[in-house]
Order: C-alpha cells, then sequence, then structure tokens
C-alpha cells in the first residue's frame, strides 16, 4: 500500500495540510478539531520531537477509534514531563505504572476491557526506546508472542534521556553519552552492538510492524491508521529527535528526523506478519555528514582531530540499511534532480 | 474538598504551566517581498494574485492584478517578464511561467467582460495626458481610480502607442490592445486623437489643467550616414512598421535587410518575412552573445527562417548590393573593423537603430531638465516644473512597455500628491523572501508548462499570433507551482510542527496566531515554514 502523492499542489502532500487539498488527504494534525492528546503546558524540552511524535501518533489513533482509546506509559521523558503532580496534560485515559511493565500493563487494561464487553475501546501501550528494547523487551516480546490486542508504541531517541542521557541498546554507535564517552580507539557507543526491535518484533510474525519519523507526518499518521485496523499485537516504532541529549539546536528536531531517513540511517518502512509491504524510499539523498554536523553527540567525529573513518563505517551501515530495504531513490526523482 | 493523606494539591491541566516563560526568541509572522514582485517593473503584486488563481478565483486573481497593472493580456504577450528571471522556483526546478498566468487571466477577463474598478470620487482635478501609449494608458488609469480627471491626446488615430504602431499584431492581436484600452477609456477618460501637442504651456494654460504628464515615448527612429544610390529603398524600423499596423506597408521587395540587432531588428524582419521576403536578412555589427535582443525572440526569429550576418557593418548601399565590413571584437567585447568586406544583395534596407524621442513639444519651457534626449524626473516622476510629470520612453527607462506602465502609475500617485499638496510616499518594502529563507523540502517536483506555438510554416505567411495561450488546466497547474516566497499559504506546517500546540489555527484572514503563554520559543515552526514566512525576533527579557 503505497501514499498517494499529490503533484499538483505547491507542496503535494508533504506539508501538514494544504488549503487546497479536500478534507480526506489532509493530515489529523491540520485540523484545529484534533485532539491534542497531550495539552500545552507539558515540560517537555524546547523542540522535543518525543512531545510532538506522541501527540502525533495518538491524535491519529484517536480519529482511527472514534475516540475510544486509552494509553499506557512506561517511565520516561513522556511520562515524567506531561505528568508532574498535581498537573497532567493529558486529554485522553492514561495510565502510569513502571518503567518497565508498561507492555504487560496494555495487555492487563485490553483484557479488562474485554472482559467488560469493551472490545471496542482500544489501547496503546508507549514508552522511550530505554523502556522499549532494554528493561520493557521481556513483557513485550512477551505481548508481542500472545499476540495480545495493544499498538505498542516506541518513541525512539536513542537513549535514557530523561536520567541524564545515559547509552540504551538503541543508541548509535560512536555516539556520545553520559556513559559512553569520547575516550580510547572508538570514542562514544561502540560499534556491533545494539538491538534493531523493528527487526526484532518482525520476528514474532505479529500483524503489524511499522517505523516512522516526526518528519513525515503523511507517513506516520497512515501507519497509525493502519495499525488500528489489525487486532493483535502492532507494534511502531518513531524515530524523534531530541534536542538535550543529541547536543542539537532546538529548531533542527525535524530537519533532523527528515535526514536519518535521507541518509538511510534511519529505514522506514512496514511490513506485515513479518513480511515487508512497503518502503519510504529517499527522496533527496543525503550524505551521514550532513546529519551528524548537527549534533554535539558526533563532534568528535569532525574537526582538526576528526574521526573520518569512524564516519565512513556510519556511511557504510546507511548503504547497507538503502541496499536491505530498497531505499535508493526513485529513478524518475533522480532524473528531475539531474535537470534541475 | 476530601484529599487523600498527605495530597495537598488539587490535580489539574498543565495548561496552569505557562511554558511560554522559558521563551528568550519569540517566532512572528512576517510577510517578506517575493523576488518576482520586486522586479516587476509595474510593480505587480504577483505571489498575491498567483495566490487567487490558485483555488481557480480567476477574477479575484485578476482584480489583485488590476490593482496594479491594467494590461494583463498584453503584458501577458509582450512583457520580457523580469519576474520569471527572478523566480525562487528555479532552486526547485524552473522558474514559475508567471507570464502566461497574467495572459490567461487578462484573457479570461476580456472573455467574460470584467470591467475595471470604477473612477474615484471626484475631485476636480484636471490632468492633461500627452500620448496614450502604455505610460499614458497607466497613468489615466491610475488617475481614474484617484477621482481625477483625465484628457488624453494623442497625435495617431488610435491610442497604444508603440503597442499599436511598433509591435506587430503576431505578438499582440489588434482585438486584444483595443479591449484592453476601451475597458481604461470606458471610466471616463476625455480621448482626444489625430491631436499634436505642439506646446505644453500654451495646452496646460488653454486648457486649465493642474498637472501634465508627457509619456510621448520615442518616436523617431535613429539614422545613421549610410551612402546609399537614390534608387536604394531605405526606411527606419519604426516607420516601416508603424505603415504596416496603418495596413499601408512599403513595398520591400524580395530581398530586406534590417540593420540592427534590437527586439526592434527582429520584429521588422520577422514582418518583412510575413510581407512576402524570400530573404529577410538582419546586420549586426557584434555575435549572439552580445545581441539586446531576448534571446526567445532571436529563437522564433531564425525558426521562421529569419537570417543573421553576425559581425558586420553596413558600409554602403548601391544598385540593389550592400557592401558589409566585417568585424571583430576585441578583448573588451567591443567591435572592430577588420578592412575585409563583403557584398550582399538587397532590395531594400531597413535601419532598426534604436530611437529618440521627440521633445519639440518642450522647446518653449525652459525649466523642464531635458538630458541625454530624455526628461529628466525624480522619484515621483515630476520634472523640474512643478505640475509636468514625464515617464515610459520619454524618461530615462530601460524602454519597455512594462516599465512604461509602470511610470504611468508612479506619476499617477505622484501627481495625486502633487495636487492634494501632501508628501509623496512609496509605500513600505518588506525585507526580500530570498531562496534562503525558503524550505523547498515541502514543494513537490512539478515541472512547468510551456505555451503552444504557432506551426513554422504559417507564421511565415500570415500575423497569426505566434504563441498560444495557456487552458485552464495548465494555468491552474502552474499557478499552483508558485511557492508563495515570504507570504503564508496556509500549509499548516507551523500548526502542526508545534510540539507545544502553540500555534493557533483561525481561519480566514488572519490564518494563525501564536499563543505565547506556552509557545517555548525552540524555533521549529520557523525552520519548517517551507515559504519563510516566520521570523524568530529576540525576546525583550
Ligand atoms: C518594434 C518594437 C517592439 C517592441 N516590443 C516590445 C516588447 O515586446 N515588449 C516590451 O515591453 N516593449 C517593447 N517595445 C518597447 C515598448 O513598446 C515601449 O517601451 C513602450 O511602448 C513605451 O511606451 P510609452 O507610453 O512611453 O511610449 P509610446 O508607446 O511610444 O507612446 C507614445 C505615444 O505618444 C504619442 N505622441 C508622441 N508625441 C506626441 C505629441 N507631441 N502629441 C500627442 N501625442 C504624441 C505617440 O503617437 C504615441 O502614441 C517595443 C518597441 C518597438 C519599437
Ligand atoms: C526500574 C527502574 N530503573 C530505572 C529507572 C529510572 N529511569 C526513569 S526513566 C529512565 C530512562 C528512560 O529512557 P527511555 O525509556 O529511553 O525514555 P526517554 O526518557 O528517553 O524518553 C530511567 C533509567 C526507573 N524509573 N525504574
Ligand atoms: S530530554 Fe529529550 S526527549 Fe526528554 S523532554 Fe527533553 S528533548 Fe524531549
Ligand atoms: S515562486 Fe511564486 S512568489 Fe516565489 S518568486 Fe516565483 S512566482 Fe514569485
Ligand atoms: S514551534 Fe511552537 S514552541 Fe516552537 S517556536 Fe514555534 S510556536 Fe513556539
Ligand atoms: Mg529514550
Amino acid at each position: 500500500m503505497s501514499e498517494q502523492r499529490v503533484h499538483f499542489y505547491q507542496v503535494g502532500s508533504f506539508a501538514v495540510g494544504n488549503r487546497l487539498l479536500s478534507a480526506d488527504d489532509r493530515t489529523v494534525q491540520s485540523s484545529p478539531h484534533r485532539t491534542n492528546s497531550i495539552d500545552s503546558g507539558h515540560r517537555a524540552c524546547q523542540g522535543c520531537g518525543e512531545a510532538l511524535g506522541a501527540r502525533y501518533a495518538l491524535d491519529a489513533a484517536m480519529r482511527a477509534t472514534n475516540g475510544q482509546l486509552l494509553a499506557v506509559n512506561a517511565t520516561g521523558c513522556l511520562e515524567v514531563f506531561s505528568t508532574p503532580y498535581p498537573e497532567t496534560s493529558w486529554r485522553i485515559p492514561w495510565l502510569h505504572s513502571l518503567f518497565g511493565n508498561a507492555p504487560a500493563v496494555a495487555t492487563g487494561v485490553a483484557a479488562a476491557m474485554r472482559v467488560k464487553g469493551r472490545s471496542d475501546v482500544r489501547v496503546v501501550g508507549q514508552a522511550g526506546d530505554g523502556g522499549t528494547v532494554d528493561i520493557g523487551f521481556g513483557t513485550l516480546s512477551g505481548m508481542f508472542e500472545r499476540n495480545d490486542d495493544v499498538l505498542f508504541i516506541c518513541y525512539d531517541n536513542e537513549g535514557y534521556m530523561n536520567t541524564g542521557v545515559q547509552r540504551s541498546a538503541a543508541t548509535p554507535p560512536a555516539a556520545r553519552t553520559a556513559t559512553t564517552d569520547v575516550v580510547g580507539a572508538e570514542p562514544g557507543n561502540s560499534f556491533g552492538q545494539g538491538k534493531d526491535l523493528p527487526r526484532i518484533a518482525m520476528a514474532h510474525d505479529i500483524p503489524y510492524v511499522a517505523t516512522a519519523t516526526v518528519a513525515d507526518l503523511h507517513d506516520l499518521e497512515r501507519k497509525v491508521e493502519r495499525a488500528m485496523s489489525f487486532r493483535g499485537a502492532r507494534y511502531l516504532h518513531v524515530f524523534v529527535p531530541c534536542p538535550l541529549g543529541w547536543g542539537s539546536a532546538t529548531n533542527e528536531t525535524i530537519h533532523l528526523a527528515r535526514l536519518a531517513k535521507e541518509t538511510g540511517l534511519f529505514p522506514v518502512f512496514e511490513a506485515e506478519h513479518g513480511v515487508v509491504t512497503n518502503v519510504s524510499r529517499i527522496r533527496r539523498l543525503a550524505p551521514v555528514e550532513e546529519y551528524l554536523k548537527l549534533q554535539r553527540r558526533y563532534a568528535h567525529l569532525f574537526g582538526a582531530k576528526g574521526r573520518p573513518d569512524i564516519v565512513a563505517r556510519l556511511q557504510a551501515i546507511a548503504d547497507a540499511n538503502i541496499a536491505r530495504y530498497g531505499l535508493a531513490p526513485e529513478r524518475d526523482e533522480l532524473d528531475n534532480r539531474e535537470d534541475a | 474538598m476530601e484529599r487523600p493523606f498527605a495530597i495537598t494539591l488539587d490535580v489539574g491541566t498543565s495548561r496552569a504551566n505557562h511554558t511560554g516563560s522559558w521563551r528568550v526568541e519569540r517566532p512572528v509572522y512576517v510577510d517578506r517581498l517575493p523576488p518576482c514582485n520586486d522586479a516587476c517593473p509595474a510593480g505587480e503584486n504577483i505571489q498575491g494574485w498567483l495566490y487567487e488563481a490558485e483555488s481557480g478565483g480567476y477574477e479575484a486573481a485578476w482584480r489583485k492584478l488590476v490593482e496594479n497593472n491594467p494590461l494583463p493580456a498584453i503584458m501577458g504577450r509582450v512583457c520580457f517578464h523580469p519576474c520569471e528571471s527572478a523566480c525562487n522556483r528555479v532552486q526547485v526546478d524552473e522558474a514559475v511561467g508567471i507570464n502566461a498566468v497574467e495572459r490567461f487571466l487578462g484573457d479570461t477577463a476580456i472573455e467574460h467582460g470584467w470591467s475595471l474598478p470604477p473612477a474615484g470620487p471626484d475631485t476636480g482635478k484636471r490632468v492633461l495626458v500627452v500620448g496614450a501609449g502604455p505610460a499614458g494608458l497607466g497613468a489615466a488609469y491610475h488617475l481614474r481610480l484617484l477621482g481625477h480627471q483625465v484628457r488624453l491626446v494623442d497625435s495617431s488615430p488610435k491610442l497604444g502607442g508603440m503597442l499599436r504602431y511598433g509591435i506587430p499584431a503576431y505578438r499582440l492581436p489588434r482585438a486584444i490592445l483595443d479591449a484592453e484600452i476601451a475597458r481604461i477609456t470606458d471610466m471616463g477618460v476625455e480621448v482626444i486623437v489625430n491631436h499634436t501637442v505642439h506646446d505644453i504651456d500654451v495646452e496646460r494654460h488653454e486648457g486649465g489643467f493642474d498637472a501634465v504628464f508627457l509619456a510621448v515615448g520615442a518616436q523617431l527612429g535613429k539614422r545613421v550616414n549610410i551612402p546609399a544610390g537614390d534608387s536604394s529603398k531605405v526606411i527606419d524600423a519604426v516607420s516601416f512598421l508603424h505603415q504596416v499596423a496603418d495596413e499601408d506597408p512599403p513595398m520591400l521587395g524580395r530581398r530586406v535587410v534590417v540593420y540592427g540587432g534590437g527586439d526592434t531588428a527582429l520584429d521588422a524582419a520577422r514582418t518583412a518575412r510575413r510581407l512576402g521576403a524570400t530573404d529577410a536578412v538582419i546586420v549586426y555589427r557584434r555575435n549572439r552573445d552580445k545581441m539586446p535582443a531576448h534571446a526567445e525572440e532571436v529563437e522564433q526569429a531564425l525558426g521562421e527562417g529569419v537570417t543573421v550576418r553576425w559581425l558586420s557593418t553596413v558600409e554602403r548601399f548601391e544598385h540593389e548590393r550592400l557592401v558589409l565590413e566585417k568585424m571583430r571584437l576585441n578583448a573588451d567585447g567591443f567591435p572592430e573593423p577588420t578592412g575585409e568586406y563583403e557584398e550582399l544583395d538587397a532590395d531594400s534596407l531597413v535601419l532598426a537603430l534604436g530611437q529618440d524621442t521627440d521633445l519639440s513639444l518642450l522647446e518653449g519651457n525652459d525649466n523642464v531638465e531635458v538630458r541625454d534626449g530624455v526628461v529628466q524626473v525624480a522619484t515621483t516622476m515630476m520634472t523640474n516644473e512643478g505640475g509636468v510629470f514625464a515617464g515610459g520612453d520619454a524618461a530615462p527607462s530601460d524602454r519597455t512597455a512594462t516599465v512604461a506602465v509602470g511610470h504611468g502609475k508612479r506619476a499617477a500617485r505622484g501627481i495625486d500628491a502633487y495636487l492634494r499638496n501632501v508628501d509623496f510616499v512609496s509605500g513600505d518594502r518588506h525585507d526580500l523572501a530570498t531562496a534562503d529563507h525558503l524550505n523547498t523540502w515541502y514543494y513537490a517536483d512539478a515541472p512547468r508548462t510551456e505555451r503552444p506555438e504557432l506551426e513554422r510554416i504559417r507564421r511565415q505567411t500570415n500575423f497569426e499570433e505566434v504563441i498560444g495561450g495557456l487552458t485552464e488546466e495548465n494555468a491552474l497547474f502552474e499557478a499552483r507551482r508558485c511557492l508563495s516566497c515570504g507570504n503564508c499559504f496556509e500549509c499548516d506546517n507551523c500548526f502542526g510542527v508545534c510540539p507545544d500546540n502553540a500555534v493557533i489555527k483561525l481561519g480566514g484572514e488572519v490564518k494563525y496566531e501564536f499563543n505565547y503563554d506556552f509557545c517555548k520559543g525552540c524555533g521549529i515552526c520557523v525552520r519548517e515554514c517551507p515559504c519563510g514566512a516566520i521570523e524568530m525576533i529576540p525576546e525583550l527579557i
């Protein structure tokens, strides 16, 4: 299933909305009546990608379920910045228990709804990358294995941000964190480790697995909608830049997410029952430097004492992703660029 | 209220927490000046009318267009469109076909009989406009809008100036010209044709005019001294084209040589072809790169069988034989004679070496300053004599029809300020929306639509219009290619990308508003605005 690109409008379907688009072609976010699942006044940092990703995903899920939605949250930035007692930013039913048990709690809530005869109420579980790929991994794998009726969303900012930017199993190689200092022959996080959760989820043969970024709203919303059309365990992995943890300018959040996709470092695709069904191809191929240089967590790779060899290894990762998922730009896009 | 043990606060929404206090910079919506608008000599709000056209609001678009230029169907044909050269869309693919859409709007208006806005409330002031070319017509239109009475006089039997007597019909059909001129005169302009003004002061005072606008153009074809035998037919291009426009074409024979390298030379050669010349040869002293004529026009002329002798000057013309001297360009690009000669058979020679202004009507006036053959004016277009204004080809100008209409508008505003005895204020100039303000990621690839061209064979024999118009569908597509540089076009990006829901979507005129109670000043909205319509400014702390 691929998205319809409307070529006749100034902004095609890349922008949030457009007064010239029909209501059906507009995003949920373009509507003044969107839920705003997470309200103003939350304490996320300036330019937080996670706050944005959560609103995007949950507002889309609210539309897909006609407002019959309940969210279960793991500990992490999203939980902490939205609910410092006695305030809450949530405008949807929302529940928090622990850092590591969100998938299990979500399973329990779904079961409770079924018992109450309210299977129309759908459940979303959500966590940061730490809560998903590390401490929550056991309960998540169980949730997948039992095919519980939950959409689990991971907001991946590539580290334990809430506690001060420690490494997680989703932190990319060479990145500096509080626990992967830039010392030694391989400064920053090491190569060859970490977990690729979307692929692990696919290995569970669950009905639906997808990745998305905050830079392509149409794609993200469509995937949430698609996810809600299935019953059983579903997994959505959303790439959400973190200005604080990455040392990036607060206004670069969306641009960085776009570059992660356009370099091939973060493959955007979807899979059904363990098989990849759709990939978002690169539109304007960019070298990894362009993405890395905007983030201070990679600053040790550049400048006088830079490490072009490490940059090359990161480029190789991007190239491997491009090859694995077939992300190379479409021919006609390339032609257009050559003409220009 | 009963509270659980150790709980002292009531739960409530985070909206109580005004995170706007974190901000050190704030986003504000701005309008920047689109480069197309900046480049338009007639001062059109191109981005503004394209915005209306994008949603199919052609009448609204046309109304916005004629606020500045009452001749869109004409401009959509003859303007050399400097706007397109400035268009930011080249950063994405190719410039927006502004001129083609302008013509579509102009033609649609004529088809539907849309009329210009009514004249303004009568001020009781009377203005004499001398010359009914684009400058005079533009001035008459704007003066009527401002409520002044206008008498428009011209020595020719019909209005239009060089639009009628210079530019050939295959580029500007007369029905179009007539329709757009009639719309202006219908606003209540007193028109006197076949009347040459010989003394401006006499004419002004006898008629009791409060102000005068001199828009007499440059009617005199320049001559150079070329030894020519008695029997040799030599004519200047403006006279030639004028006679053709009068439907009284001179007999030039089958071999016509045109001397010069400007647009007028091309028009003369193409016209000669249409009148039956088998050979229409342009002789030009420099090479193609240095030719002042516009590349598109050159291309079209060559396509119609016009040929060019580059790097040549005409030495003499006798017994149906033209002697040419070959030139070469020196290091500075100037042509130098080589001493080598060649011959060319010719029945006639047309001189297209530029035009001079005939300012004999100023002979009795010592105040108006004439320098370099043209009337000197201030920014208001006023000459050194109070109440006497000048514009178009008769004033310092790039000598295009578009500059002339622009002068007409500016002069009308200058005259208005003079008559009301107030200072002339030109509108606020916004910062230029240069390409670095754009986030071009959001624009879809959409190649430009070209206008259809008349088949070549049909162009060699008649005066049918060469360039066709766009269909409605194509014009809409083209309008939608506009990036809306520097001006919000409601893409909802700022509303969508704010992590703090601090953008309020209002719809209607105001479009969006910031909620500074919650805006943390991250700047994402500015970064992701496709067209550069938001700016970060420091917060006063
Ligand atoms: C062959 C040719 C092709 C051209 N092609 C283009 C083109 O494609 N695009 C473009 O933008 N420009 C073109 N131009 C230039 C453009 O036509 C002129 O710059 C423009 O018409 C100047 O406008 P104007 O109103 O100043 O003068 P004009 O158009 O010359 O009008 C002046 C009017 O004043 C009248 N007049 C003069 N003296 C008196 C007097 N004493 N009393 C009463 N009336 C008087 C004349 O009869 C005339 O009607 C072309 C010019 C020529 C000659
Ligand atoms: C069992 C347990 N261990 C440690 C913590 C401390 N802790 C809270 S949030 C967090 C990191 C969250 O990281 P992630 O899930 O990636 O979310 P982020 O804050 O990055 O969005 C940690 C370590 C805890 N709350 N519970
Ligand atoms: S640390 Fe990162 S994820 Fe957490 S609130 Fe700040 S920007 Fe968002
Ligand atoms: S893209 Fe539109 S607003 Fe920008 S310069 Fe071109 S025509 Fe003007
Ligand atoms: S995106 Fe929101 S918080 Fe950031 S500057 Fe714009 S309005 Fe303010
Ligand atoms: Mg994290």
